[in-house]
């Protein structure tokens, strides 16, 4: 199905893209929306760095023997999960996607603090030559977890350069998150109460939370490593009196709400797309901000189940197991509210709403197995598993990645004024869904059959699965490179979009012109009617 | 800024009473109290954090929202030491076969 | 084609950022912003304190016998010190709010002044630690040679937390010598002083953390 295009227009109008184009402009912007852009554009690269790192790994696991050496093995996991979360995950769509969209979404003219918004590109630009140069020198073997005492004193690798690149890219994270509370504080539009704030900022607020709160504890964390592989001091090294169970607390005190800020930005996406291609407003919207803030809250009550096996004890470790079912609660309302929302809708299928809806399907996968991960007596078996890989990368990229996918087709056309190839991006979406699922589903059983994670060798019995997994990653990297393509070529010659291809509601497609000008608005804007407002509609469909 | 300027007066005396309650502390730690030294110096210190927290950054005059955000903070430092010291705690607490 | 943005308000206020409607809403937002920053160094600082206070559990008599050589003098005065210097920078942005330019200038002086005696008592005591080989790493040596290993990872805390506050206080200070720098170049008034309030915070947190390393480091344990 495709939208009828508007008539040609002759002259371009000003936009934030064609208002300068020398280099300056650009590295020098204060616009929320082209730091939105350099910051895709980073991204990016990285997400196929650490894709390239995941490619050496599956090549690794099509023979049981394996291909390279352990200790090259061992750097490729490390470096994919040190790419993975701290350059790609973690600011994926709050620094493309929240920092375009945030403004516009609430009525603003730009972020609460311009200039320190472009800081943290810098910053973040900053860490990842670090990472990379990490990379460049022989990389880190230690797991992207850095364990201790490993990591602080046995690992020869260059674990300080990885440590010192994720402890500057933390800061352009925190830099985000409160860039973004502040704005959304201070900066709505008249009208623009909490109520009526699209979904999408309340998964953002949700995040900037955790990003201030829980980001400075991985940075001192990583200070404390860095200086102990200098001084040797025993703060982690059971040898000289430290204790390596302190270091796990202090990291995953930061980890596993950052998984939640990986996650509660795609929610956002998630409930965007699904009101408009159902045409209905959210269910539940109130038990849907309140649940993102929930989890953001709740998430920094579970990191213990990280050390149910590692020597923490059993009364911590059961309240921290029983906190985390609490926190499944609220992830699983959204799903139902997502769902109900779908039911009675009108829907139809444009890419957006594809990604979406394999969404709900993985992240619900992926949600339901933390749970087993969650109770003690089976996470003891199922620990260090390959299970725990596949549950965190149905979350992840069965979840986030799918969001993030979602998100950049929804509001593509906004961002570069012109439409992508649906029928290309339906298939891409088609084969990222089966490779996906052909990659990591056979790992849920290989974990629950007792294949070790982070080993380069395993038991010839698991090599069947483990063929299919690898089979499932070369489609799902065809799936990845697709969008890659038909969107930059249809960014430069894709057909022109109008103001609001979608027919969605909120404030960046109606009255925010596409795309943008530097001020996001022509006339400020004033906000009267509730959020998704899709009732309204008296034709047949909006398209 | 809309607020009326605070005395030099007021500034004063909460300089003095910081001053007082750091030699306080200073004192009560020479006196063998077991326990309770730590409990004393704790509390004088939260006191003395409390009066530059409350007068001398403003937040006695600030929205509520500065207060929810100022709350916030030291609530989210102190589950992070609860829930460590909660583990090394009851390390020791091994379970009785058979109690149940 | 409108080049004109009409959400643009008239801004003949001083010092207001295109973004913005009002100075009202930058003083908010900024104020706001600072106070997360802060939140941010108080989770900073609390991974430490949370490390501190676990070896502190583990180890209760090596800790004391550490804090025997703990420098109380020098700790009291910077204490003293600090608090003289949180006083002063009050009076600094109280200065600043009334549009006192020379007032202001001396007050953040003494600001500066104050904090550099902290640091300078600060490089003393360093320097004490390391005629006493007490800084961990190779040369580390101790005196009440069973507790080596623990007292050498409570020396590595101490000056672990006593070092990134006085990093902080160094960026303090940098920030306190551009604000002398700015207000003898009159960029501040009673209508808008915003850097000086907002340095102003910061410089009392730096304080508040000395407020609890200054027990917790140097007063517990003493007696025993």
């Amino acid at each position: 199905m495709s939208t009828t295009l508007p008539p040609p227009r002759t002259a371009e109008r000003t936009n934030y893209l064609n208002a300068d184009y020398s280099w300056q402009s650009w590295l020098f912007t204060t616009d929320h929306k082209r730091i939105a852009l350099l910051y895709l554009f980073s991204i990016t690269a990285f997400f196929f760095v650490g894709g390239a790192f995941a490619v050496g790994m599956r090549l690794n696991l099509l023979r049981p023997e394996g291909l390279f050496q352990h200790d090259t093995y061992n750097k490729l996991f490390t470096m994919h999960g040190i790419i993975m979360v701290f350059f790609f995950l973690v600011p994926s769509i709050p620094a493309t996607l929240g920092n375009f969209l945030i403004p516009p979404m609430i009525g603003a003219r730009d972020l609460a603090f311009p200039r320190i918004n472009l800081l943290s590109w810098y910053i973040y630009i900053f860490g990842g030559i670090f990472a990379i140069s990490a990379i460049v020198r022989g990389g880190v073997d230690t797991g992207w977890t850095f364990y201790a005492p490993f990591s602080s004193t046995y690992s020869n690798t260059h674990v300080i350069l990885a440590a010192i690149g994720v402890f500057i890219s933390g800061f352009s994270s925190i830099l985000t998150g409160l860039n973004f509370i502040v704005t959304i504080h201070k900066m709505r539009a008249p009208g623009m109460t909490w109520s009526r704030l699209p979904l999408f900022v309340w998964a953002h607020y949700a995040t900037s939370l955790i990003q201030v709160l829980g980001t400075p504890v991985i940075a001192i964390t990583l200070v404390l490593l860095g200086l102990e592989r200098i001084l040797h001091a025993g703060i982690f090294d059971p040898n000289l009196g430290g204790d390596p169970v302190l270091f796990q607390h202090l990291f995953w005190f930061y980890s596993h709400p950052a998984v939640y800020i990986m996650i509660l930005p795609g929610m956002g996406v998630i409930s965007e797309i699904i009101a408009c291609f159902s045409r209905k407003s959210i269910f539940g919207y109130g038990f849907v901000a309140f649940s993102s803030v929930a989890i953001a809250v709740l998430g920094f009550l579970v990191w213990g189940h990280h050390l149910f096996v590692a020597g923490q004890s059993i009364y911590a470790s059961m309240v921290f197991s029983f906190i985390s079912f609490l926190v499944a609660v609220p992830s699983a309302i959204k799903v139902f509210n997502w769902t109900a929302t779908m039911y009675r809708g009108s829907i139809s299928f444009e890419t957006p709403m594809l990604y979406a809806i394999g969404f709900i399907g993985l992240f619900t996968i992926g949600g339901l197995t933390g749970l087993f991960l969650a109770t003690m007596a089976v996470d003891v078996h199922l620990t260090d598993t390959y299970f725990v890989i596949a549950h965190f990368h149905y979350v992840m990229v069965g979840g986030m990645v799918l969001a993030y996918m979602g998100g950049i087709h929804f509001w593509f056309p906004k961002i570069t004024g012109r439409l992508y190839p649906e029928n290309w991006a339906r298939l891409a979406a088609a084969i990222i869904f089966v490779g996906f699922n052909l990659t990591f589903f056979p790992q849920f059983i290989l974990g629950y059959l007792g294949m070790p994670r982070r080993y380069a060798t395993y038991a010839e019995e698991f090599q069947v699965l483990n063929v299919f997994s690898t089979a499932g990653a070369s489609i799902l990297g065809i799936g990845y490179i697709m969008p890659l393509i038909y969107l930059t070529w249809a960014w430069r010659k894709g057909p022109k979009s109008p103001q609001n291809p979608w027919h969605a509601k909120g404030l960046e497609w109606e009255q925010s012109p596409t795309p943008p000008p530097t001020f996001n608005f022509d006339v400020p804007p004033v906000v009267t009617e509730p959020p998704y407002n899709y009732a309204e509609e008296v034709e047949s469909g909006g398209h | 800024m809309t607020h009326k300027v605070v005395s030099v007066k007021t500034f004063a005396l909460v300089f003095f009473a910081l001053i007082a309650l750091t030699i306080t502390t200073v004192g009560v730690s020479r006196i063998e109290l077991g326990e309770y030294n730590f409990i004393c110096a704790m509390t004088i210190a939260v006191i003395k954090g409390s009066l530059v927290v409350w007068f001398f950054m403003d937040v006695r005059r600030s929205s509520s929202l500065t207060k929810l955000f100022v709350g916030a903070g030291f609530f989210w430092m102190a589950i992070l030491l609860v829930f460590i010291l909660s583990d090394y705690l009851s390390r020791g607490w091994l379970p009785r076969p058979g109690w149940w | 084609m409108a080049d004109i943005d009409a959400t643009l308000p008239a801004h003949e206020e001083a010092g207001l950022k295109h973004h913005f409607d009002d100075s009202a809403q930058q003083l908010e937002s900024s104020t706001l912003g600072m106070w997360v920053f802060l939140l941010t160094e108080i989770m900073f600082f609390g991974g430490m304190f949370g490390a501190y206070t676990v070896y502190r559990n583990l180890y209760p008599d090596a800790f004391a016998s550490t804090s025997h050589f703990m420098n109380l003098t020098i700790g009291a005065i910077n204490t003293g010190v600090l608090i003289c210097s949180s006083f002063t920078m009050v009076l600094a942005v109280r200065s600043a709010q009334l549009g006192q330019k020379k007032a202001l200038i001396t007050f953040l002086i003494l600001t500066l002044v104050l904090g550099c005696i902290f640091l300078g008592l600060k490089y003393v005591e360093y320097h004490e630690k390391w005629v006493d080989h007490h800084i961990p790493g190779p040369g580390f040596r101790y005196e009440e040679s069973q507790y080596f290993h623990q007292a050498q990872i409570l020396f590595f805390l101490y000056f672990a937390m006593t070092g990134m506050h006085a990093i902080h206080m160094i960026v303090g200070a940098g920030l306190l010598t551009t604000l002398i720098v700015m207000a003898s170049r009159d960029r501040f008034s009673a209508a808008w002083y915003t850097p000086v309030e907002m340095i102003g915070l910061y410089w009392h947190f730096v304080d508040i953390v000395w407020i609890f390393l200054f027990p917790l480091l140097y007063l517990i344990g003493h007696t025993s």
